[in-house]
């Protein structure tokens, strides 16, 4: 019995030690020391704006997404906002969902900052946010998700999910010419169907196919991640044995599509991204893919948001522009990034 | 064999438990007890009724194939391609079927596991960071598989221990794990920088994918511990009727405690499957493997209650879902109508089953005393 019961003392011992081992390892193998994506800001200095005006609160929110271009955009704003020495930031967590972040920003209200900066969840939710703020004399920067009513904001800045069509669409039909392929096979692997933005991209993406002549013979839907892209688009490869074109809608989806393309061993093609990360930069420069351009949609329009808000705070307008209040809307143009320029883009890569 | 009850209850069969025995469930020696049906063959072995439902997931897969050919000819009518194809289709199905059979463990022992998609992202994150990473594809491996086997064992804990309801505790697993995933990867797609699991998804070995034969190796080795292991019969007696099984001296709530770390250690196994066909991790990835995972369960004939259930129609029924994906990517067809039919064929395949099993066989038998 003693034999037994130290047998068992014994084995307890080891299980536990392993246990406690394992746990003090995997618990050093949650650091995560990569070098910080380098925020893209405008530094203040060189212009008549940059001089330091009143001292303005900016408030500011955004959902916190599983998603590197989310994560760049709150990082962006912290960034910009630090650049300057007259901005107070305050960040509220906008939770999970749109009725959380209407919650949180309620509390924002309440310390009555001079502008609100905010990314919200969904644009028609937070309208009614948007018309409260306005009326209680704060002016609203909405950021990329317009708001249906236009006196639900001071300001809009966003991205051109259309216009990411129509770019990625051209590149593709000017390559295609140049090639002189005729009858071309063109795919495309979206992201999120259910999201108005995914419709917008493929809206453009096919009236400018439209123009040349052109039309997407296969269309598959991923869900902004890698493994989602991977499978989506060995799926497609699958469908189709030859291909010309394809345009993947999101660069982070597309690590996935290229492991699939490189797992299939395909490479009859070229691949045009979208959104502008680091990594699809990187590939484009170093030409070892199939990825040979991508079009932008940068959240470096988070930065430009808290420089105008700033200035709507201090009542200034744009130096450059003649009007001596900041414009209304701001549409950031989408920009095709091929060999030739990603140098000069890697800076605003995410 | 129709008109009795289609559950095994162990104390029937099963020789006496040994108490000591009990304590080492998880290394029960293999073949200590044969199923029911001895050892006539490893189809009908799988439990009585098993063997005909399989039959039935098998047609659909025909029927499947059927479509694809007459919808796209020009394809199908290259042998070549339709091999690479069905290849394709078992690697799109590898990493689902790798969750599936652990799924089909807990459900079998009656519980559930909503958790699984979310160990299978915090596995994938955590063996991906910068950190895991230097420590190369060992390190990288031993990681995914110890996280995934210790959030099992919490989700086994609070369900066996603390009296959790298996729906609510792993409901809360789902959200937390999920929310440490993002914690760790700071919202990033972490990119997998090794090239030997990144090569886990690109190899071939005559002329067979890897990951298929990691699903391979996987549903086999399940299929054994179900089936021809002690702690496969008491999985099912756990799951049929727990109080019974517990008074037949099966340590339950032990017992309970291995089958969600059995889950938990499938999905550190289909983390790394994963990360290596993305040749990445992140937060968001696996999303709704568990229903992917459940929903393969039970169109492959396992109750939902508990107490019966197969690996192989499991493995079926993941297999379908994966050919209907590629099918409809053959065919240019919308995610939506796909996930669409994806929803009427488990209402089917459940209804097929219950009317060819239950009604219509009674019906028949009914038919047949009141005309001789």
């Amino acid at each position: 019995m003693t034999q037994h019961s130290r047998d068992m003392s014994r084995r307890r011992l080891l299980f536990g030690g392993a246990a406690v081992g394992a746990g003090v390892l995997l618990a050093g193998c949650t650091s995560n020391e990569q070098a910080p994506t380098e925020a893209q800001t405008k530094a203040a200095d060189g212009n008549a704006n940059a001089e330091p005006g009143k001292q303005v609160t900016i408030g500011f929110s955004a959902p916190a997404a599983d998603h590197g271009w989310i994560a760049a955009i709150t990082n962006n704003a912290k960034a910009q906002a630090a650049a300057y020495s007259d901005v107070e930031f305050k960040i509220v967590e906008a939770g999970a969902d749109a009725a959380a972040q209407r919650a949180a920003l309620a509390t924002l209200i309440s310390q009555t900052p001079d502008v609100i900066v905010l990314l919200p969840h969904d644009g028609k939710e937070l309208n009614s946010f948007g018309l409260e703020a306005m009326a209680a004399g704060i002016p609203v920067v909405n950021l990329d998700r317009a708001f249906p009513d236009a006196k639900a904001y001071r300001l809009q800045i966003k991205g051109d999910n259309y216009g990411m069509g129509v770019s990625a669409a051209t590149f593709i039909a000017e390559q295609l010419k140049a090639k002189g392929v005729s009858n071309p096979v063109i795919a495309e692997i979206a992201g999120m169907d259910e999201l108005e933005l995914t419709q917008e991209r493929t809206q453009g993406f096919n009236d400018t196919l439209a123009q040349h002549g052109l039309k997407v013979k296969n269309r598959r839907a991923a869900r902004f991640t890698a493994d989602s892209g991977q499978q989506e688009a060995s799926q497609l490869l699958q469908a189709e044995p030859k291909i010309d074109a394809i345009w993947n809608h999101d660069d982070d989806q597309g690590i996935g599509v290229l492991a699939a393309i490189s797992q299939a061993s395909r490479n009859e093609f070229f691949m045009v991204g979208g959104a502008g990360s680091k990594k699809a930069m990187e590939d484009i420069l170093a030409d070892n893919t199939v990825l040979k351009a991508t079009v932008t949609y940068s959240p470096s329009m988070a930065s430009s948001a808290i420089s105008l808000a700033r200035l709507i705070g201090q009542g200034r307008g744009m130096s450059d522009l003649v009007e001596l209040q900041v414009p209304k809307e701001i549409v950031l143009a989408s920009e095709t990034i091929t060999k030739e320029n990603a140098s000069d883009y890697l800076k605003l890569g995410f | 064999m129709t008109d009795s009850p289609p559950t095994t209850k162990l104390p029937a069969q099963s020789p006496p438990v040994d108490p000591a025995e009990t304590e080492a469930a998880g290394h029960a020696a293999p073949a200590a007890v044969a199923g029911p049906t001895g050892g006539l063959s490893w189809w009908h072995g799988d439990g009585g009724e098993g063997a005909k439902r399989n039959l039935a997931l098998i047609g659909v897969l025909l029927a499947l194939f059927v479509i694809g050919a007459a919808t796209r000819w020009d394809l199908y009518s290259n042998p070549d391609w339709v091999w690479a194809n069905m290849l394709s289709i078992l690697k799109l199905a590898s990493v689902v079927g790798v969750v599936t059979v652990g799924m089909t463990f807990v459900i079998i022992g009656g519980g559930i596991d909503l958790s699984v998609g979310a160990i299978v992202a915090l596995a994938g994150v955590w063996c991906t960071t910068v950190a895991t990473q230097s420590f190369g594809a060992g390190g990288m491996i031993f990681t995914a598989i110890i996280v995934g086997v210790a959030v099992g064992l919490v989700n086994g804990t609070l369900i066996a221990y603390g009296r959790l309801v298996p729906f609510i505790a792993t409901l809360a697993m789902l959200v937390a794990a999920r929310g440490l995933a993002a914690e760790i990867s700071q919202k990033q797609t972490q990119i997998s920088q090794n090239s030997t699991i990144n090569g886990i998804a690109s190899t071939d070995l005559l002329g067979i994918p890897l990951l298929v034969y990691i699903l391979a190796a996987v549903v086999a080795a399940g299929w054994v511990l179900l089936n021809r292991t002690t702690f496969g019969r008491r999985t099912v007696a756990v799951g049929g009727n727990p109080e019974a099984a517990r008074l037949a001296g099966i340590n339950v709530r032990l017992h309970t405690l291995l089958l969600y770390a059995l889950s938990g250690l499938c999905c550190g196994i289909a983390a790394i499957m994963l990360t290596a066909q993305a040749t990445s991790a992140q937060a968001a990835m696996a999303n709704l493997y568990e229903l992917d995972a459940i929903a393969a369960v039970i169109i492959g004939g396992t109750l939902l209650s508990g107490g019966r259930g197969t690996i192989i129609g499991s493995l079926l029924g993941v297999i379908i879902f994966a050919t209907i994906t590629n099918l409809f990517a053959i065919n240019g067809l919308s995610t939506e109508a796909q996930n669409m039919v994806k929803g009427g064929i488990i209402v089917a395949a459940v209804l097929i089953q219950q009317v060819q099993f239950g009604t219509l066989s009674q019906f028949f038998r009914r038919n047949r005393l009141t005309t001789s």
